[in-house]
């Protein structure tokens, strides 16, 4: 007997600030106006997805020491926008990178537990902690922290909000105006939370919202941030789209949700994939190595370059072989405010893998970024696109998808036209929103209060 | 074109079922909505369509109480409220015209995010943000952050110099605050993003500026991650009831909301404010001063009356206010708007007494009566908030001429 078909998550992530949004078309339309995230949220919820998602950065990247020019800069505050999409959106679910570093638990609760009373229940964080000084020069409370207690920071964080979340009921609110009596409970709100990080009390002010707490994501790939994703979060957005890779690291995750008393379902691997569409394969193939093209240009392709090497290369030539010199060890000191550097664990290897990639195939240096960086996960007629899409979800390579278009605002319009319609013919994808809120829609169960099995216990 | 004085300006503000302890019991209130995207865009477009300059959301960085100091645990009022600012970009989209002004702490929040905030808020209302700052003096909200020891303030025995320091230190981080979050949106120039495809370049950089702000209580780098908003700068905005807030206003503020109960307290208040203006060195700029008023409105001024003393019943206690608490009808209240403005005010920010009673009586009422007037504009015209209060759009401090 086989099982039924899964069905596929989908979600779209609104076009960010590094390379792969391609800010030269001449579809582009700004980054900033509300216009846009409207068009974009649209879009997605006639695709009946899951959730958009705004990315965050809290400092403008820098390079050489000076602000990186080359891609998209700037963006606006995430609960704003988020807030504001909740009025021209009914069932998609509002989500976004959050810092635990910059925020404290009390305001960024609050901020949630507003934004999902204000959407019907529709919002999602994703938790992340950063460690950089640079970061904090931004903040009043400047600082960072050592790299070895950014989890724990996380962890604590979401662990005070999740007592500020539980800290109303839902059922306090009786305002019955013939006898005075608004709260049912006179305590309502109260919270006590005591830890390495935080040293908090009081009463918390938004009360019980939709969803109780907001679904939370994780971007983590580390030991650390998979432990933390199967210990507290309701999905993962992964960075492994392909089938050896995604399902490596989906039975990997999953595999580490029983130690926590959590089930299977409890947990979505969501990998971030790119996509170009054509009408026949060959097409797509060639639109795609123009998307490349124009994601790689020779400046950015030297930028790159640096990131790894971790030294000047802006007098190499781009359509040049890759330099002689070695990278140079250590912290890296070229580039700030860009998470993906940390990747780099081993700088003088990657460089020899290059070099011998480069020589067999004969690649100047920006023949060689294109090569190695970015590739679209998918690329096809809308047909080759939702089959590979549906195998990878079947073969659980991940439950689903975050799309990231590389136009905006107009960059999923064609993928919700063309591929969506098919996956919803083959049954393996909703025909329409089941339900109100984001949690519904992810197949998740409601939250257990913190606390609530010891009341009953008792 | 901007419709400023001689007409007045109105705004009105708005927290959970209005100002009157009990006015969650009167019989239109809606007490169990009060968390929800839809009574707050109703109370949004009535005001919108009372053509009012802005509206105000209160808020705070704890529970609503009673006491000035800490919980008062009473279950008579409404307890709860949401994010300010989430309600005001909630609303944004669904309104075209109204300004969009809501209440930040200052004390315990990062100037970085804020600054963003109200900039985004700018975006997605198309030019109609503001942001009325506010300090917290309550250790129960210290308490929620642990971040700093518990606030020695007690406002109301501020009387002696020593008391009033740590007000002072205080205020002066307000000030600090606003200084930060002003340079921000100034950070980048409005010509910054180029997107110039022959040399791959996105923005100028020479156009983004680092704001680098060294002060006693914090320092922040810059710049932004969000560019100049429509406005250049959102409306900033205070509550102030004595001499260490006016000095905000004066320093740091476009709007002062103060609190004066005649015509004679509402002369001295401005004429402190300009005094503060001018030390500051602001004397060539417009701060404009707006008289807050609790209202209780209705077609006679007996039935006014009734109603607030059938409230105060259901109170338990006499309605008591910092601000004067006007009582009467639609038209008596246009008559002392009047006689006020002639004390150098550019406006009033109204607290309906009940939602949506009083906020009705002031779009339905009071408006038609001053428009009759001459004293009120009939239609929306300018673009922006600052355009509606006749204030220009600021240069860049960091452009060059």
């Amino acid at each position: 007997m086989s099982r039924p078909p899964k069905q596929i998550h989908l979600a779209a992530h609104f076009p960010g600030v590094n390379n792969t949004t391609v800010w030269s078309d001449p579809e582009a339309g700004s980054h900033i106006e509300f216009s846009s995230f409207a068009h974009f949220a649209r879009t997605a919820e006639r695709g009946k997805f899951d959730f958009l998602f705004l990315a965050e950065g809290l400092r403008l990247r820098e390079q050489n020491g000076q602000i990186y020019d080359l891609d998209v800069v700037g963006r606006p505050d995430t609960f704003t926008v988020l807030a504001a999409l909740a009025a021209v959106t009914e069932r998609l679910g509002l989500t976004g990178t959050i810092n635990s570093t910059f925020n404290e638990p009390y305001e960024v609760a609050r901020q949630f537990a507003s934004l999902d009373h204000l959407s019907d229940g529709r919002a999602g964080w994703n938790v992340v902690t950063s460690w950089d000084a640079f970061t904090g020069e931004n903040f009043r409370r400047g600082g960072f922290l050592a790299q070895e207690h950014r989890y724990r920071r996380a962890s604590n964080f979401l662990r005070a909000t999740w007592e500020l979340f539980d800290s109303w009921h839902g059922d306090e609110i009786v305002a019955d105006a013939a006898a005075g009596v608004f709260l049912g409970d006179p305590e309502a709100g109260s919270f006590e939370h005591h830890d390495e990080d935080f040293d908090i009390a009081g009463r918390f002010t938004v009360p019980r919202s939709p969803q109780g707490r907001p679904v939370i994501l994780q971007a983590g790939d580390s030991e650390e941030g998979r432990e933390f994703a199967a210990s507290s979060a309701d999905a993962i957005f992964s960075r492994h789209s392909t089938l050896t890779a995604g399902q490596a690291f989906y039975a990997d995750v999953k595999g580490r949700l029983a130690r926590y008393g959590r089930t299977h379902d409890e947990l979505l691997i969501l990998p971030a994939a790119t996509f170009v569409l054509g009408d026949t394969d060959a097409q797509a193939q060639e639109l795609a190595h123009e998307v490349r093209l124009a994601q790689v240009s020779g400046q950015t392709a030297i930028k790159f370059l640096e990131q790894l090497w971790n030294r000047d290369l802006s007098g190499y030539d781009p359509d040049g072989p890759l330099p002689e010199i070695d990278p140079v060890a250590g912290e890296n000191a070229v580039s700030r405010g860009r998470a993906s550097v940390r990747y780099h664990k081993d700088p003088l290897a990657i460089a020899r893998e290059w070099r011998d990639l480069a020589a067999a195939k004969n690649l100047s240096i920006r023949e060689l970024i294109i090569e190695v960086t970015g590739r679209q996960s998918f690329v096809g007629s809308p047909a080759t696109v939702a089959r590979q899409i549906n195998d990878l979800v079947q073969a659980d390579a991940a439950d689903g998808f975050i799309l990231v278009p590389h136009v905006t605002p107009g960059g999923l319009d064609r993928f919700v036209d063309a591929v969506v319609p098919l996956l919803q013919e083959r049954g393996v994808y909703r025909a329409d929103y089941t339900g109100p809120t984001l949690r519904h829609h992810l197949g998740l169960a409601e939250p257990r209060r913190a606390g609530a099995a010891k009341e009953a216990g008792s | 074109m901007s419709d400023s004085f001689p007409l007045l300006h109105l705004a009105v503000a708005l927290d959970g079922a209005g100002r009157h302890p009990a006015a969650w019991r009167a019989p239109r209130a809606r007490p169990l909505e009060l968390l929800t995207a839809r009574y707050w865009s109703d109370l949004v477009a009535e005001a919108e369509r009372g053509l009012l300059d802005f509206v105000t959301i209160e808020d705070s960085l704890g529970l609503q109480s009673a006491s000035p100091v800490e919980q008062d645990r009473r279950t008579d009022h409404v307890r709860g409220r949401l994010d300010a600012l989430l309600i005001a970009a909630r609303v944004a989209p669904l309104t075209r015209h109204i300004g969009l002004v809501p209440t930040v702490v200052v004390t315990h929040t990062e100037p970085f995010h804020i600054a963003k905030a109200i900039a985004t808020l700018d975006y997605v209302s198309t030019g109609r943000a503001g942001v009325r700052v506010r300090v917290s003096t309550r250790p129960d909200e210290t308490a929620h952050f642990g971040r700093r020891p518990p606030a020695l303030v007690r406002l109301d025995e501020v009387s002696t110099s020593a008391a009033q320091r740590p007000l002072v230190d205080l205020f002066d981080e307000a000030a600090d605050y606003v200084e930060v979050i002003r340079r921000l949106w100034d950070s980048w120039e409005d010509d910054a993003e180029i997107r110039d495809v022959a040399t791959g370049r996105f923005v100028d950089r020479a156009k983004l500026h680092y704001i680098d702000f060294e002060g006693r209580w914090f320092s922040v780098k810059g710049p932004s991650i969000t560019p100049r908003p429509p406005q250049g700068q959102p409306l900033v905005s205070a509550l102030a009831h004595q001499s260490v807030p006016y000095r905000l206003v004066g320093r740091s503020a476009d709007i002062g909301y103060v609190t004066p109960h005649d015509t004679t307290q509402a002369e001295a208040v401005v004429d402190e404010i300009r005094a503060e203006q001018v030390a500051a060195g602001r004397g060539a700029e417009s701060v404009l001063v707006f008289a807050d008023l609790d209202v209780f409105l209705d077609d006679t001024a007996a039935a006014a009356a009734a109603r607030k003393a059938r409230l105060d019943d259901l109170a338990g206690a006499e309605y008591g206010s910092d601000a004067r608490v006007f009582t009467g009808t639609p038209a008596e209240l246009a008559d002392l708007l009047q006689e006020w403005q002639s004390a150098g005010l550019a406006g009033f920010r109204l607290r309906p007494g009940t939602v949506p009673h009083d906020l009705e009586q002031i779009t339905r009422g009071l408006v038609p009566e001053l428009q009759r007037r001459g004293a009120f504009r009939t239609e929306y015209r300018a673009e922006t908030l600052r355009g509606r209060l006749g204030l220009p759009r600021p240069a860049n401090r960091y452009a060059v001429a």
